[in-house]
């Protein structure tokens, strides 16, 4: 039971009787177009180079996918709320800076600290949680607009990461066995039965929050909110402490994005993940998510993440230009939304 | 005289709907309807919530497409591409929802779409003016340049009648334009009818208030499920006739429950204040105190403005206190929020559905279980099952007509959205609930239906508080009846009060 328009297509349907194949095949249209945008882009990139669709390559493809599939889900869980979040790439490029930071160790004065690795990771979700606590009590209590709040945070989160390294860059990030900080590479590069970890990592993450939007009161509560949050609040909906701790999460989903990039990488550069935030929310937006908030799901938003990662890796190595990958990742968002737009005009009518 | 004849006389339809039909998928919602609209005539549209009246406005004023059948325009078959389209053809339509732009002024709103320009820029001052008038037609007072999102439901209701007039159509169509008006601003339309008709306007008129349709119409066409089953001039019918042709039995709403005794104080409202949002340092209550005891039925009635609904939202928690304090069961609840009050037992039903009442994005099933998700949780997850049973009572006890809990919530008729917004409270089992003008737009069978439920609920103990602008409907209602009027308690009656004195002491006319 998902939140999308097309649900409603599919329930008439099956009472429909006679209308019963046409229904249905209009909403599988619009419900599975991500999905066979992916396959038109798999099959074409296929056939123009020998090189795409293979195993070194699809990995190498997913764990850029990991990267935006996580900071599109935080994204999604702001955007169902009917908010926005655009300090997700500086919250990524922060914590990066935050990993290299603590590996390199936390100088006391007499001692220098060196946390274990999963300490230094708490420590580093914690960051992120912290900039989306902060965006979100000024969205939720003092009444900024998420646009606003959130593009200061922009500014104000990347200056920090700047201002800690002084524009510098932390490599040797591989820790040291004597100090019992090492296996951040591990993240990045090792996988798990095939799979690399950065890609398992989002399917976790993926899991747990399709659990918490479809089967507790805080992802009820959620959708309400998006829907209308007048009536969710007079229905009894939290709808402030929802508005904080969506903001929270989408906080902690770019800390983890900034601890798979950094560990890809190998070196924290203070300018990491920059415009990110602006592929989130194209991942979000072709995975059928309203920006009106309400309407949206975390399937939706993985395919999005897979569609902006397996086009633009697709793109580099059929060797078109820089410039020209811009305009068909942007040629293919806005196709996307088109067909968002098609489907809510059949779908939305007042009573 | 036969049929023929009357037409005769009356002269040539206007505006025709030849055999039309309207499915939604699955839904027939009508199946196969013919209805004639004839010049300086008021045709009354009656029918059930879900009947498919309103299907049957938007299609003749071009909103939606019929799915087979055809409308004819003096004498010609047309097809409306658009609204526009059709009102470019003289027709308009005032909607069963307000279609108004809250952040909008009154007068951009009556001018929406179709700005007076007077040398290549809007004539804002023409427009004023225009609108001023129109206000003043419709003796309401309201400047012009106020934002619409700050005027009450009744008085955006009046702009939307409003710019339905500017237009000078030759057709007008009116779904429920009076759902939120007092009897006196109905009279006040009620004039401007008759000036139209005059003017050989042709008028369609949905109401469910049955009364006070009869008032204007000259022909009755009854809607029953997608079919017209009746046809009449208005000196061949009567109330009853309507109700019989509606819902096939007669129906009265009744009388307060008895046979019981009331129980303990439930609701104790200690002279409560809540200051007035659209005007700093007035109360839109003041220093207002009220019980009402366990299984009472009070209601409160006035005017529009009367401070009712400020009353109603402060109880319940969705805005603040200026002074005073409520208690439920002895304990004071002041400082509770809104859910917390849920839980203890008090809810509201608000008075604006669209606005304050529904979750549009979401199902009927999920509307319905939106206050009462506690209820379904099972360790930290929701229960579907545990839910379905909920949504599915509640689909039942209040009688929503729906596809199944999965149907979108914009898919059901206005009236039973309205019956939806009641469910949903209904379902959080409350100890107190406060209604907000709850009728708005549903039928009498309905009405009866939810009158039914809170007899039974009171029995069982609930008080209920009903805010309402209908003298009958307190009359068969309420064990108790409050007027207020400018934020004050102004008289109190028992329930076998003559309703000319309720209205006496609301200051109204007793002309409705
Ligand atoms: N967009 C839609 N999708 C599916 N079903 C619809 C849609 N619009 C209307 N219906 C269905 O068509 C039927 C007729 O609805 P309509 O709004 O015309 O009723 P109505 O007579 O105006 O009722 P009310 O008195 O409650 O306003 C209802 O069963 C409703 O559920
Ligand atoms: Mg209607």
């Amino acid at each position: 039971m998902s939140q999308t328009n097309t649900d409603k297509a599919t329930g008439e349907s099956a009472s429909g009787g006679g209308w019963f194949s046409r229904f249905d095949l209009v909403a599988l249209l619009l419900e599975g177009r991500a999905f066979l945008g992916l396959i038109v882009i798999i099959v074409v990139f296929s056939w123009l180079s020998p090189n795409y669709f293979n195993v070194d390559n699809l990995l190498t493809m997913t764990s850029h996918v990991a990267i935006f599939g996580l900071l599109g889900m935080g994204m999604l869980l702001v955007i169902l709320t009917g908010g926005i979040d655009l300090s997700v790439g500086s919250t990524l490029g922060l914590c990066g800076v935050m990993t290299g930071f603590f590996i390199h160790g936390v100088d006391l004065g007499s001692v220098t600290l060196y946390p274990a690795l999963w300490v230094v990771v708490i420590l580093v979700c914690c960051v992120g949680a912290l900039v989306g606590l902060i965006n979100g009590v000024l969205v939720a209590y003092f009444r900024v607009p998420s646009f606003v709040a959130t593009l200061g945070s922009l500014y104000a989160v990347r200056g920090v990461a700047l201002l800690m390294t002084g524009g510098l860059t932390y490599n040797n990030l591989d820790g040291e066995k004597a100090l019992g900080n090492t296996g951040l590479s591990w993240l990045g590069f090792n996988s798990l039965f095939k799979i690399p970890v950065g890609i398992l990592i989002m399917i976790a993450v993926a899991v747990v929050l399709i659990v918490m939007l479809n089967r507790t009161p805080f992802g009820r509560w959620l959708y309400a909110t998006g829907g209308n949050a007048r009536a969710a609040r007079l229905s009894g909906v939290p709808t402030s402490r929802v508005t904080v701790l969506v903001f929270v999460m989408s906080g902690i989903c770019a800390a983890i994005a900034g601890l798979v990039l950094t560990s890809e990488l190998t070196s924290a550069g203070p300018t990491a993940g920059t415009t990110y935030e602006l592929t989130a929310i194209a991942t979000v937006v072709i995975g059928g998510a309203a920006l009106a908030g309400g309407v949206g799901n975390i399937r939706g938003t993985l395919l999005g993440a897979f569609v902006i990662g397996f086009l633009s890796d697709g793109l580099v190595i059929v060797g078109v230009s820089n410039y020209w990958q811009m305009v068909f990742t942007g040629v293919v968002i806005v196709f996307a939304v088109l067909l968002n737009s098609i489907e809510y005009k059949g779908g939305r009518k007042a009573g | 005289m036969s049929a023929q004849a009357k037409h005769a006389e009356r002269g040539a339809a206007i505006l025709s709907a030849r055999d039309v039909r309207k499915h939604y998928g699955g839904v027939k919602a009508l199946k196969g309807v013919d209805f004639d609209i004839y010049p300086g005539t008021v045709t009354t549209l009656f029918g059930e919530n879900g009947a498919g009246k309103s299907t049957l406005m938007k299609i003749l004023s071009g909103v939606e497409q019929p799915t087979e059948g055809q409308i004819v325009l003096d004498g010609e078959p047309v097809r409306f591409a658009s609204t526009v389209d059709a009102r470019e053809r003289g027709i308009s339509i005032i909607h069963q929802e307000l279609s108004l732009a809250p952040n909008l002024s009154v007068r951009d709103n009556i001018f929406m779409g179709r700005e007076l320009v007077r040398n290549g820029s809007v004539d804002y001052a023409e427009e004023a003016r225009q609108a001023a008038a129109l206000m003043a037609e419709l003796e309401e007072d309201i400047d012009p340049l106020t934002p619409v999102g700050e005027l009450r439901v009744g008085q955006q209701q009046i702009v939307e009648i409003a710019r339905s007039l500017s237009v000078n159509s030759r057709i007008l169509i009116m779904d429920e334009p009076t759902s939120a008006l007092s009897a006196t601003e109905v009279e006040v339309l009620f004039k401007v009818i008759r000036d139209l008709t005059s003017r050989s306007v042709a008028l369609v008129y949905i109401s469910h208030h049955l009364e006070e349709a009869l008032e204007i119409t000259d022909y009755a066409v009854v809607l029953r499920d997608g079919s017209m089953t009746a046809k009449a001039e208005r000196s061949e019918i009567d109330l009853p006739w309507i109700v019989r042709k509606m819902v096939g039995e007669n129906f009265d709403l009744g009388t307060p429950p008895t046979g019981y005794e009331f129980g303990d104080v439930a609701l104790s409202i200690e002279s409560v204040s809540v200051a007035d949002v659209s005007v700093a340092g007035r109360s839109a209550v003041d220093k207002l105190s009220l019980d009402v005891q366990a299984g009472e039925i009070v209601c409160i009635y006035g005017l529009m403005g009367a401070g009712r609904t400020e009353l109603l939202e402060a109880v319940a928690g969705g805005s603040p206190l200026s002074g005073g304090r409520v208690l439920l069961n002895g304990r004071n609840i002041s400082g509770l929020s809104i859910a917390q009050r849920i839980e203890a037992g008090l809810c509201l039903v608000p008075e604006d559905r669209q606005r304050d009442g529904l979750v549009q994005t979401m199902t009927v099933g999920r509307n319905l279980s939106l206050a009462s998700i506690g209820s379904f949780v099972r360790g930290m997850l929701l229960s579907r099952r545990a839910e379905n049973d909920l949504v599915n009572d509640a689909i039942r006890d209040v009688t929503v007509k729906t596809d199944g809990p999965h149907a979108m919530i914009g898919s059901l008729s206005g009236g039973n959205q309205q019956k939806v917004v009641i469910g949903k409270m209904l379902t959080t089992q409350p100890k107190v609930i406060l209604l907000d003008e709850p009728s708005r737009g549903i039928d009498i069978g309905a009405k009866a239906e939810v009158f039914r439920l809170l007899a039974e609920r009171a029995k069982q103990g609930t008080a209920v508080v009903y805010s309402t602008s209908e003298v009958n409907e307190c009359l068969s209602i309420a064990h108790r009846i409050v007027v207020m009027g400018r934020g004050r308690i102004v008289a109190e009656f028992g329930p076998d009060v003559p309703k000319e004195q309720i209205m006496a002491a609301s200051g109204e006319s007793a002309a409705a």
